[in-house]
């Protein structure tokens, strides 16, 4: 099954990234494989807007199953939901850490977005 | 006649070049306030609204029964305002533009548009004032749309004034775009300046005819009167400090009753803008 963790870094070392779609980098990580690659999000940090729906819909294209992140706005949570790809928010500390966290399932999903969008 | 009234930062006094410069004339203008996130000329004007049309952009309506996933949709929109997540594209029609682009790339033919207002165009009179203005719907992040429906009611034969949003981005592009003039209003403040650089940057890149009007001459630093001079940018009025000024805008009253002398020198700016346009029109047929 294949996580992604957003990332302010591109290793396991690097400290999750309290946003979603703006986030430098994607961990895309697989806990049956322990294999892992980092996704470069330069593109989205740069976006006028969209930024949610549009990361959302790459990470469906990953085929990736849950997010753990620090914070997912409604644009974002909606488009998730829709692929069928659950979010953890409030996620902290480095990436490895919060893999281990998820394994140990000390971690539960979301049922809505944790923080309002930027226009309401 | 159509001059853009602008600047780059806000609060530096657009209306009340706008407004002021309205009422001096004492003849029919037509005064478009196409500051539409928060248009305010109509509280010095006392204008008397007349009719109200909707705005809308049309966004995008999925059948999802013609749809069958393919994504080419959410492959042209630039804004993610259409995206596919799974097998059906989800739509974000506060992000939409409006585009009509995921409507004619469909191969099915799935997806139609229907009108969502985002704002209203209202128009009135303040005595010989033709008074047109923009208000965006609360919550509404685009203003160009309104913008635009503002400005269909420039009448280019005529005299119009336009009270434009602040900034450099989208909306105040959309406003100065197409005017005969941007007169670029500013304060000698380093906000001030800093702010009309950016101003002075953006309607060179639209290549148009522009001059400044220096508010609250007195306070702040003599800068931004050296970059004009330096950028050989015309400061073509100067409106001095002067606490009378500041209690009637205040009040929700126009400066030239406040400030004698002040109605003649509006009227000059008039004219030194006509003169400047009549020359440059001369050049242009030469």
């Amino acid at each position: 099954m294949k996580l992604c963790l957003t990332a302010q870094g591109n290793t396991l070392g690097s400290p999750v990234d309290p946003r979603f779609a703006r986030a430098p980098y994607f961990i895309l990580y697989d806990i049956e494989t322990d294999g892992w690659e980092a996704v470069d999000n330069a593109e989205n940090v740069q976006a006028a807007g969209g930024a949610g729906p549009q990361a959302a819909q790459r990470l469906a294209k990953q085929e990736v199953e849950v997010v753990l992140t620090g914070h997912c706005g409604p644009n974002a949570f909606r488009t998730l939901q829709a692929a069928g790809i659950q979010v953890v928010a409030g996620v902290e500390g480095t990436v490895a850490d919060a893999v281990e966290q998820y394994k140990a399932g000390s971690l539960t999903p979301t049922e809505a977005p944790d923080v309002p969008g930027h226009w309401t | 006649m159509v001059i853009a009234i602008a600047s780059g930062k806000g609060g530096t006094g657009k209306t009340t070049v706008a407004v002021n410069l309205a009422a001096a004339l004492a003849r029919p203008v037509r005064l478009l306030d196409c500051d539409v996130e928060e248009p305010n000329c109509h509280v010095f004007l006392g204008a008397d609204i007349q009719t109200s049309e909707s705005v809308g952009i049309p966004n995008p309506v999925v059948d999802e029964e013609a749809c069958t996933g393919c994504g080419e949709c959410a492959k042209i929109c630039q804004y993610s305002a259409i995206v596919l997540p799974k097998d059906k594209p989800l739509v974000f029609p506060e992000l939409c533009h409006g585009c009509g682009g995921c409507m004619l790339v469909c191969p099915e033919g799935a997806i139609t548009e229907k009108d969502r207002e985002v704002g209203v165009v209202e128009t009135g009179r303040a005595g010989p004032i033709a008074f047109v203005q923009g208000r965006m719907n609360l919550g509404e992040p685009m203003a160009p749309p309104i913008v635009r429906a503002v400005k269909r009611h420039v009448r280019p034969e005529a005299i119009n004034l336009l009270d434009c949003p602040p900034g450099t981005a989208c909306p105040m592009i959309t406003a100065v775009r197409g005017a005969d003039i941007v007169l670029l209003v500013t304060e000698p403040t380093p906000f001030g300046l800093h702010d009309l650089q950016l101003a002075v940057e953006t309607v060179r890149l639209l290549e148009m005819p522009f001059g400044v009007v220096v508010n609250r001459v007195g306070v702040g630093d003599d800068r931004v009167h050296r970059y004009c001079a330096e950028e050989d940018v015309p400061v073509l009025m100067e409106i001095h400090d002067d606490r009378r000024v500041a209690e009637a805008y205040s009040r929700g009253e126009l400066a030239i009753d406040a400030a004698p002398g002040l109605r003649e020198e509006f009227v000059r700016l008039f004219e030194t803008v006509s003169q400047r346009l009549a020359a440059r029109a001369a050049a242009e047929a030469e």
